[in-house]
C-alpha cells in the first residue's frame, strides 16, 4: 500500500504481511491504526513543538489568559470518539472472520504444549509426534563462537516440522500437558494459548508452499525461548506422501517394540534422545543442575545402581519432584529402553546393561 | 480539644467506611470465582460442560442436519496411562443420542485415580451439548495394569447455530492426590 | 497570616523509626524508592547484558527468568508506587491546608512495612532453588503447581505491600475528604490532589482483589485447595480474570498520579492557568471507572468467546477519549502561554510526547485481531515501558526537580538537572524504541536468547540501556547536593506557581506547616 512499508520490511521492522488472507487482512488493519496514530501524533506534536518555539518567554511572549472553552472541548471529545469508531468497524470484521468455527477443515492437528517442546497429533491419521527445538541450535546455545549459530535457523528450527496441506483448511486444537504455552505462527497470524485442560480452536488455509518459523509465545519456564515451531507447507499430492510415510513410521516403531536390540542401536538411539527429551535439565555431559533440583545422572545412584528404580522413576516420573515427569506415557517401550541403556552406559558410567523394549513392557504393569 | 474530637470522629466515620469496603472487595475478589462458574454456565463459553448428567426427555431429532464431533483424550503430566477415544470422529444427528468410547490404561506399577476435565471447542458450543452419562461425572480409580473402557452417551442439541457444524470434545485426565478427600469441600470452584 | 514556625524535629534513628510528620514518611517513600529504583535497574542490566548478542554468556535461562519477574515487581510495588505515595505524603496536606496526614501513626506503619515486605521479596535469591521465575504476573499453573519454594515467600511479600498500598490509601482519603481548609472545596483542590483521590479509590477496590488471588495461590500451593488447577475442578484461566481485574486498574493507579504532577508543572512554567479543570477531573474519574472493564484485553489469547473479545476491544478504544483530552488540554495550556524550560518542564513536556507514544501502542493492541500478533512480544515490552518509564518515572523525576527546592529550601544545580534530561531522553529512546521493531518482526518477550535477526535492536536497546541506567547516578549526586545546600530558594520557587504550598509556606517548609488552617481564596 505504502512504498515505505517494503522499507520497512525489509529491515524487519514492521508486522510481517504473512501468507494467508487472514494475516493480510491483520496485516493492513495494523498499517491503517499505525498511519492513524502517526498523523494524529505528528499534529499534536506538531502543535506542542510550534508552542515551545513561538511562545517562549525569552521570545518575548506573554502569556494570554484563557483557560476554558466548551466548543473545543466537545470537539475534542467528539472527533476522537468517531476516529475510534472508524478503526473498530473493520477490527470487528476481520475479528469475526478469524473466530468463524473451523467447519470444513480438512485436517485436524491436535497441538500439545510440554515443557518445552510441542507434539503434533495428526487425529484422523493416527500418528503423533514430538517436535523439539533442533539440535544443531542446543549445541549453539552457549558456544563462545557466534559464527556456529549462523546458517541453522538458530532458535527457530526443530527436528520434525509440523506438515500441512496448502489450499486446504488445517484446524488447531490447542492443549498443554503441564503449563500455559502458546502456539504461535506469525505468517499465518494465528496464536492461541495451549491451557491445561482445556481445548483451544484456531485455523488457517496456507495457500504458499514454504516453510515458515514461529515461537512460544507464553512463559512457561526456564526453556520457554527454545521450543519453536516450524510449519512446513507442501503441495496436496506431497502431504499426502509425507502422512503415508509417517503412518509407516508409526507402525515400524510399534515393531521395533518387539525386536531385541544390540548395544550399539541402543546407546546411538538413545543419545538421541536423551539430547531431545533428557538433557534440558540433566544436561548434555549428565551433571544436571543440582542448584536448581536438576539431580546429576553420571555417576547417580540411580543410573548406576538397580535397574528397576531406574525404570521406575522413568517411566513413572519422581514422586517427590514434578518436575521428573512420567515419559513412561510419551515414549514407546524402544524409545524408553534406549535412553535408560544410554544413561547407563555413558559418561563413565559404564554398567554395561542393556535395556531391551521387552524389559520397559514388564516394568510398565 | 473539640474541634480536634471533632476531626478525629469525622475521620474515624470515613476510616470505617474505607475499611468495610476492604474487606468487601476482598470478598468480592473470592466471590469472582462462583461468579465465575456461574456465568460461564449460564452462557456455556469457556468451553465447560455440566458434571452432571442431564436429564433428556425423548426430543425430537434433527433429520436434516449432521454435525461432526471429534474427540480427544489428552493425559496430564505425571498420569502414566494411556488414553484414547475408540474413535476419532463420528457424524450425528442433533437431538440424537449417541455413545463413544474412550479407553484408558494404566500402565504404571501403582494404582492411581483420574479425574477427567472436559473441554469443548467451539466454546459456544458447549452449552449444547450435553450429557447423560459420562465417566467425567466421577473419580476413575485403575489398578497397575488395568485397561477400562470408559463411555459417554451425549446429545448435541437441536439448536446448535447452524453455523456451528464441527464440536470437539476434549477430556484432559489428571492424576487425583486429593482423591481420599471429599473434592467439594476442598475446592471452592465449582467443577 | 503565618504558620507557627514549628521547626524543631526530633533527633537520631529514632526521627525515622517512630515517625509520624508526613514530611519525613515522604521523605522516606522516596529514598526507599529510590533505593529500589536501582536494585530493578541492576536486574535490567544484567537482562539486557544478556540479551546484548545472541547465545547465553553470563547468566542461565532460569535466573534470567527470576531477574524478569523480580525486575517487574520491584519496579511496580517497590519503586513507582511509593514514589507516589511519597508525593502524596509530602504535598497532599500542604496542597490542601492540613497540618499532616490524618492518620499519621497508621502512616507510619504503611511505611515501614515496605522493607520487610522487599526485603522477604529480595530474600527469595538467597533460598535454595529458585527466586521467583514466573514473570511478574505469575500466571497459573506455572507459579501454583510448577512455583519454586520461594513462591510462598513471595506471596507473603505481595500481602505485605497489599496491607500498605491499602492503609497508605485510607489516610489519603480521608485527609482529602476530611481535612480540607475552610473555603477549599474539591473542585477547587489542585489538580495532583483530585488524581490521588481517584488512585486512593482505585486502590482499595482493587489491592484486596490482589491480596485474594494470592491467597487463593497459596491455598492451592499448600492447603490443598484448586482454584486454579484444573485436577481438582479449578481454572487457569479463572487465574488470569482474578488477576487482571486488579492489574488493569493497577496500571491506572501507577499513571494517575502523573498526570497530577505533570498538571501542576505545564501551568507553571506556562505562566497560564491549567486549560479545563474540571474536565481534567471528569476524565480521570472516567479513566479510573473505565478501568475497571477492561481487564481481558491482556487475555485476547486465552480462547475467549467471541463476544468477550469484541466488548473488551471496544471497551479498551473508549479510554482513548479521555486519555486524549488531558494531552490537549495540557497542550492547549502551553499554547500561547509564557513559557521557560527549566528541568521540570523539560521533563514534562517530555512526558507529554512520549506517554502519548506509549498510549498509540496501546491504542493499537487494543484492537484484537492485531493484538493476536503483538500479545506477548516486544511490542507490549515496548508499550508498557514508554508509559512508564517515559509516563510515571519521568514525571516522578519532573517532581523531583519541581518541589525539591520547597522541600530542602535549595535550588538543585539546574545545569546538571539539564544534563540528566538530555542524557535520559536520548538513552530511554535508543533504549526502548527498537523493542517496537523487535516485536513486530516477531520477537517474544521473556526469553532469554533470540533468533540472529533481532540482534541490531537488541543490542542498541541494550546500549541504551547501559547509559540509561548510568545517568540516574547523576541524578542521585543531583539530589544529595541539593540536600546537602545550593542557591537558596525563595519561598515562591518558580515565577509562575501557584498553590499553597508556594504562595504561603516558605521554603524548606517548616516541620510543622498549617498547624492552623490557611486562609483560600
Amino acid at each position: 500500500m505504502f512504498v515505505s512499508t517494503e522499507l520497512f520490511a525489509a529491515a524487519q521492522m514492521d508486522l510481517t504481511p504473512g501468507v494467508t488472507a487472514i494475516s493480510q487482512e491483520v496485516y493492513e488493519l495494523h498499517t491503517l491504526i499505525l498511519w492513524i496514530c502517526v498523523i494524529i501524533g505528528a499534529g499534536v506534536f506538531g502543535v506542542i513543538f510550534i508552542s515551545i518555539f513561538k511562545h517562549r518567554k525569552s521570545k518575548g511572549a506573554v502569556a494570554a489568559n484563557f483557560h476554558d472553552n466548551m466548543t473545543v472541548e466537545v470537539l475534542w471529545t467528539v472527533i476522537p470518539f468517531l476516529i475510534l469508531i472508524g478503526m473498530a468497524i473493520p477490527a470487528a470484521k476481520t475479528l469475526i472472520k478469524m473466530e468463524s468455527p473451523a467447519d470444513d477443515a480438512e485436517v485436524t492437528i491436535k497441538i500439545t504444549g510440554y515443557q518445552w517442546k510441542w507434539n503434533y497429533d495428526y487425529m484422523h491419521e493416527g500418528f503423533n509426534y514430538f517436535s523439539n527445538l533442533a539440535q544443531s541450535s542446543k549445541d549453539a546455545v552457549n558456544s563462545d563462537n557466534p559464527k556456529d549459530r549462523e546458517g541453522i535457523n538458530y532458535l527457530l528450527d526443530v527436528d520434525n516440522r509440523m506438515v500441512i496441506p496448502a489450499n486446504k483448511k488445517v484446524r488447531f486444537l490447542m492443549t498443554s500437558n503441564d503449563v500455559i504455552h502458546s502456539w504461535w505462527v506469525p505468517d499465518f497470524a494465528v496464536k492461541k494459548d495451549a491451557i491445561p485442560g482445556y481445548i483451544n480452536e484456531a485455523w488457517t488455509i496456507v495457500p504458499k508452499e514454504g516453510v515458515y518459523r514461529g515461537q512460544c509465545a507464553e512463559l512457561c519456564g526456564k526453556d520457554h525461548g527454545f521450543m519453536p515451531i516450524v510449519v512446513e507447507v507442501k503441495s496436496e499430492a506431497d502431504y499426502a506422501a509425507w502422512v503415508a510415510e509417517k503412518k509407516g513410521v508409526a507402525a515400524a516403531a510399534a515393531a521395533g517394540d518387539s525386536k531385541t536390540w544390540t548395544m550399539d542401536e541402543l546407546m546411538a538411539k538413545g543419545k538421541d534422545i536423551y539430547n531431545a527429551s533428557c538433557a534440558a535439565c540433566h544436561m548434555a555431559e549428565g551433571q544436571g543442575i543440582p542448584a536448581a533440583g536438576f539431580p546429576a545422572l553420571k555417576a547417580s545412584a540411580i543410573a548406576t545402581g538397580p535397574v528397576a528404580a531406574h525404570l521406575d522413576i522413568v517411566i513413572n516420573g519422581s514422586k517427590v519432584n514434578p518436575a521428573m515427569a512420567a515419559y513412561g506415557a510419551q515414549m514407546s517401550d524402544a524409545d524408553l529402553a534406549a535412553v535408560i541403556t544410554y544413561e547407563r552406559n555413558a559418561w563413565g558410567n559404564n554398567t554395561g546393561d542393556a535395556v531391551q523394549p521387552a524389559d520397559v513392557k514388564a516394568a510398565r504393569k | 480539644m473539640t474541634d480536634q474530637n471533632q476531626q478525629k470522629n469525622e475521620n474515624s466515620k470515613v476510616v470505617k467506611k474505607l475499611l468495610l469496603a476492604t474487606v468487601f472487595m476482598f470478598g468480592f475478589g473470592y466471590a469472582l470465582v462462583p461468579l465465575y462458574n456461574i456465568f460461564c454456565d449460564i452462557t456455556g463459553l469457556n468451553g465447560k460442560t455440566s458434571d452432571q448428567a442431564a436429564v433428556v426427555k425423548a426430543a425430537d431429532i434433527d433429520n436434516n442436519r449432521w454435525v461432526t464431533v471429534e474427540f480427544i483424550g489428552n493425559l496430564n503430566d505425571n498420569m502414566p496411562w494411556k488414553f484414547r477415544p475408540a474413535i476419532s470422529k463420528m457424524k450425528v444427528r442433533p437431538g440424537e443420542p449417541s455413545r463413544i468410547n474412550y479407553v484408558a490404561k494404566n500402565v504404571s506399577s501403582s494404582s492411581i485415580t483420574g479425574n477427567a476435565v472436559p473441554s469443548v471447542s467451539p466454546g459456544q458450543a458447549a452449552k449444547y451439548f450435553t450429557k447423560t452419562e459420562c465417566f467425567c461425572f466421577t473419580q476413575q480409580e485403575l489398578k497397575s495394569g488395568e485397561e477400562k473402557e470408559m463411555p459417554v452417551v451425549f446429545i448435541v442439541d437441536k439448536n446448535l447455530p447452524k453455523r456451528i457444524n464441527t464440536v470437539t470434545l476434549s477430556y484432559t485426565f489428571f492424576n487425583s492426590p486429593v482423591a481420599k478427600k471429599e473434592k467439594s469441600s476442598v475446592s471452592m470452584a465449582k467443577k | 497570616m503565618s504558620d507557627d514556625h514549628h521547626d524543631h524535629k526530633p533527633t537520631g534513628l529514632g526521627r525515622w523509626l517512630f515517625s509520624t510528620n508526613h514530611k519525613d514518611i515522604g521523605t522516606m517513600y522516596l529514598w526507599f524508592s529510590f533505593i529500589m529504583l536501582f536494585i530493578g535497574g541492576g536486574m535490567a542490566m544484567i537482562i539486557r547484558a544478556e540479551l546484548y548478542q545472541p547465545g547465553m554468556q553470563l547468566v542461565d535461562p532460569d535466573f534470567f527468568n527470576q531477574m524478569t519477574t523480580l525486575h517487574g515487581l520491584i519496579m511496580v510495588f517497590g519503586v513507582i508506587m511509593p514514589a507516589f505515595v511519597g508525593f502524596a505524603n509530602w504535598l497532599v496536606p500542604m496542597m490542601i491546608g492540613a497540618p499532616d496526614m490524618a492518620l499519621p501513626r497508621m502512616n507510619n506503619m504503611s511505611f515501614w512495612i515496605l522493607p520487610f515486605a522487599f526485603g522477604t521479596l529480595l530474600s527469595t535469591l538467597f533460598m535454595e532453588g529458585s527466586a521467583p521465575n514466573f514473570g511478574w504476573t505469575f500466571y497459573a499453573p506455572l507459579s501454583t503447581t510448577y512455583g519454586p519454594a520461594s513462591t510462598d515467600y513471595f506471596i507473603f511479600g505481595v500481602h505485605l505491600m497489599g496491607i500498605s498500598s491499602i492503609m497508605g490509601s485510607i489516610n489519603v482519603i480521608v485527609t482529602i475528604l476530611n481535612m480540607r481548609a475552610p473555603g477549599m472545596t474539591l473542585m477547587k483542590m489542585p489538580i495532583f490532589v483530585w488524581t490521588w483521590l481517584i488512585t486512593a479509590f482505585l486502590l482499595i477496590a482493587v489491592m484486596p482483589v490482589l491480596a485474594g488471588v494470592v491467597t487463593m495461590m497459596l491455598t492451592d500451593r499448600n492447603f490443598g485447595t484448586s482454584f486454579f488447577e484444573a485436577a481438582g475442578g479449578g481454572d487457569p484461566v479463572m487465574f488470569q480474570h482474578v488477576f487482571w481485574f486488579f492489574g488493569h486498574p493497577e496500571v491506572y493507579i501507577m499513571i494517575l498520579p502523573s498526570f497530577g504532577i505533570i498538571s501542576q508543572i505545564i501551568p507553571t512554567f506556562a505562566r497560564k492557568k491549567l486549560f479545563g479543570y474540571s474536565s481534567m477531573v471528569y476524565a480521570t474519574a472516567s479513566i479510573a471507572i473505565l478501568s475497571f472493564i477492561v481487564w481481558a484485553h491482556h487475555m485476547y489469547t486465552v480462547g475467549m468467546p467471541l463476544a468477550g473479545e469484541l466488548f473488551f476491544m471496544l471497551a479498551t478504544m473508549l479510554i482513548a477519549v479521555p486519555t486524549g483530552v488531558k494531552v490537549f488540554n495540557w497542550t492547549a495550556t502551553m499554547w500561547k502561554g509564557s513559557l521557560t524550560f527549566e528541568t521540570p518542564m523539560l521533563f514534562s513536556v517530555a512526558f507529554i510526547i512520549l506517554f502519548t507514544i506509549g498510549g498509540f501502542s496501546g491504542l493499537m493492541m487494543s484492537i484484537t485481531p492485531v493484538d493476536f500478533q503483538y500479545h506477548d512480544t516486544y511490542f507490549i515490552v515496548a508499550h508498557f515501558h514508554y508509559v512508564l518509564v517515559t509516563g510515571a518515572l519521568f514525571a516522578i523525576f519532573a517532581g523531583a526537580y519541581y518541589w525539591l527546592p520547597k522541600w530542602t529550601g535549595n535550588m538543585y544545580d539546574e545545569t546538571l538537572g539539564k544534563v540528566h534530561f538530555w542524557i535520559s531522553l536520548v538513552s530511554v529512546n535508543v533504549l526502548f524504541f527498537p523493542m517496537h521493531f523487535l516485536g513486530l518482526a516477531g520477537m517474544p518477550r521473556r526469553i532469554p536468547d533470540y533468533a540472529l535477526q533481532f540482534t541490531d535492536f537488541n543490542q542498541m536497546a541494550s546500549i541504551g540501556a547501559f547509559v540509561f541506567g548510568g545517568i540516574q547516578l547523576l541524578f542521585l549526586y543531583i539530589v544529595i547536593k541539593c540536600i546537602r545546600g545550593g542557591e537558596k530558594a525563595t519561598d515562591q520557587v518558580w515565577e509562575g506557581a501557584e498553590g499553597l504550598e508556594f504562595e504561603q509556606l516558605p521554603s524548606p517548609a517548616p516541620f510543622h506547616s498549617f498547624t492552623q488552617a490557611p486562609e483560600v481564596k
